[in-house]
């Protein structure tokens, strides 16, 4: 519990005695090349997979003859807005970015960096995560569009030519039934698995103490908290939004 | 000039500072001594304000910096420069990048001024050709001289450094002193030294500070360093072979 609540009073670290507006905006754009643009190759080809993994699976699965064979696109449309889109792709990024994030700040405090900046009268906890949190509450939805639309291309794919449907089939069940609002949730949950993400993992990177073993153990702590709190809000959000 | 009164801090059960006095005086070079776990890194950080002591006072000019406000705070920080130990540069940016940052974050310079005074730290560093390094490029002892060179990029009035000399050659060791005496007489800085170095205590030692398990033992100079009648002291300062022979 203490834990949670130091994690609280950091959150709050983040936001006091802020530097000056300008100085964020270059450190802005340089974290969303790294987490956006850095991120790109790995969460496309997962998703990629998984869109054609979901198509072909359903197919398999599906053995009565009464159900139309469109259906199998209207399970990997839903699946992969839903749920496969933004959760996969933040636990994907939890790995990626979240241990990225622990291993520079927890480097950078076992080098002094994180005190340099303090003794020159710097907030470090504003001017290191800060940039970050914003830029992955920037760009986790942009890649979850693109996972969201590569998922449902996999399975497009996969599904043709496997030959276990048409493309005009596969196209009139993207196109059955489709709720907008399934887009707006699955961006909701991702800026919350984001936030989630940047602050867990620079939460364990900013508290390291010690040396390059400790520096692992928070980088591990990060993802495996991370992914945890993605679960967990993933639930609570179904809930409320959903029900 | 700092001036330090009754500075104790334990971490847990573990006391490391015991009731620590001192005065340091502007346009010298005064030496925290003592041997490894007696204290010397905390009492500079709490001098420095990264360990909050548990109680005493640091003053600067007259200026109490622990119970001082934020913005107060930050502004006797502004005078502050510091050395760390492994240099603690930023690794995502250039030599030059590294000298410029305090000028970047803590001064509204336009961009050509803060490039010359940056440029001209390098220079009284001698790294001017380094300026585009990064410092995974640069030995141990240049990463020294950066460090040195982004300490005193604001002009500052007091200069910290906490084993300058560690994991150095003794010739790179010299240089490092002498570069830190010859700035604290040029821009009479007060400045503090953290080492358990001989040479450096004989070179640049104008007061020197005797730390023994986190107390005050001894306070003089390094003329008066070899002739004390502290058993601890002369413990720790004839460890040291050659010096032993020089006292023969």
């Amino acid at each position: 519990m203490s834990r949670i609540g130091n994690y609280f009073l950091f959150l709050g670290t983040l936001f006091r005695n802020r530097e000056k507006l300008g100085v964020y905006l270059k450190l802005i754009l340089d974290e969303c090349t790294s987490i956006g643009v850095g991120s790109i190759f790995i969460v496309a080809l997962v998703n990629t997979f998984i869109g054609a993994v979901t198509c072909v699976q359903t197919a398999y699965n599906l053995t009565n003859p009464f159900v139309p064979r469109n259906i199998i696109a209207l399970i990997v449309r839903d699946s992969s807005i839903l749920e496969l889109a933004p959760t996969l792709s933040c636990i994907v990024l939890a790995g990626k970015v979240g241990s990225n994030i622990a291993s520079e700040l927890g480097t950078m405090r076992i080098t002094e960096q994180v005190d340099a900046l303090e003794v020159m009268g710097i907030n470090s906890s504003s001017y290191l995560i800060l940039p970050k949190v914003i830029a992955s509450v920037l760009m986790f939805p942009l890649l979850v569009i693109m996972a969201g639309f590569l998922a449902i291309l996999g399975g497009y794919i996969a599904g043709t030519l496997a030959g276990v449907i048409t493309p005009e089939e596969y196209v009139s069940g993207l196109r059955f039934e489709y709720k907008p609002f399934g887009v707006v949730f699955a961006l909701i949950k991702t800026v919350v698995f984001a936030f989630l993400v940047s602050t867990i993992s620079a939460y364990q990177g900013y508290q390291v103490r010690g040396g390059a073993l400790e520096v692992g153990a928070a980088s591990t702590a990060a993802v495996t908290n991370s992914c945890i709190a993605i679960v967990a809000a993933d639930f609570v959000l179904t809930q409320m939004l959903l029900t | 000039m700092i001036t330090i009164k009754n500075i104790t801090k334990a971490f847990d059960d573990r006391q490391i500072l015991s009731g620590i006095e001192g005065e340091f005086k502007p346009g010298e070079t005064s030496l925290i001594i003592g041997g490894s776990g007696t204290g010397k890194s905390v009492l500079l950080k709490c001098m420095i304000g990264l360990v909050q002591p548990d109680s005493g006072e640091v003053m600067y000019d007259g200026r109490n910096f622990l119970t001082s406000s934020l913005n107060d705070q930050k502004a006797i920080r502004r005078e502050m420069g510091v050395l760390f130990q492994g240099s603690a540069l930023f690794d995502s940016k250039s030599v030059l990048d590294n000298v410029r940052f305090p000028l970047d974050m803590l001064t509204d310079q336009p961009e050509n001024e803060k490039l010359d005074r940056a440029m001209e730290c390098l220079k009284r560093v001698g790294l001017e050709k380094a300026k585009d390094s990064m410092p995974s490029e640069i030995s141990g002892g240049m990463k020294k001289r950066v460090g040195i060179a982004r300490a005193i990029v604001l002009n500052p009035k007091y200069l910290f450094c906490d084993e300058p000399n560690s994991g150095l050659d003794p010739l790179t060791s010299a240089k490092i002193d002498e570069l830190i005496g010859e700035i604290t007489e040029e821009f009479k800085i007060t400045t503090v030294v953290i080492t358990h170095d001989m040479n450096s205590m004989m070179e640049i030692g104008e007061k020197i500070m005797f730390l023994y398990k986190g107390k005050k033992l001894w306070e003089g100079n390094s003329g008066t360093l070899t002739h004390s009648h502290i058993d601890e002291l002369n413990e720790f300062i004839n460890a040291n072979k050659l010096i032993r022979e020089m006292e023969k």
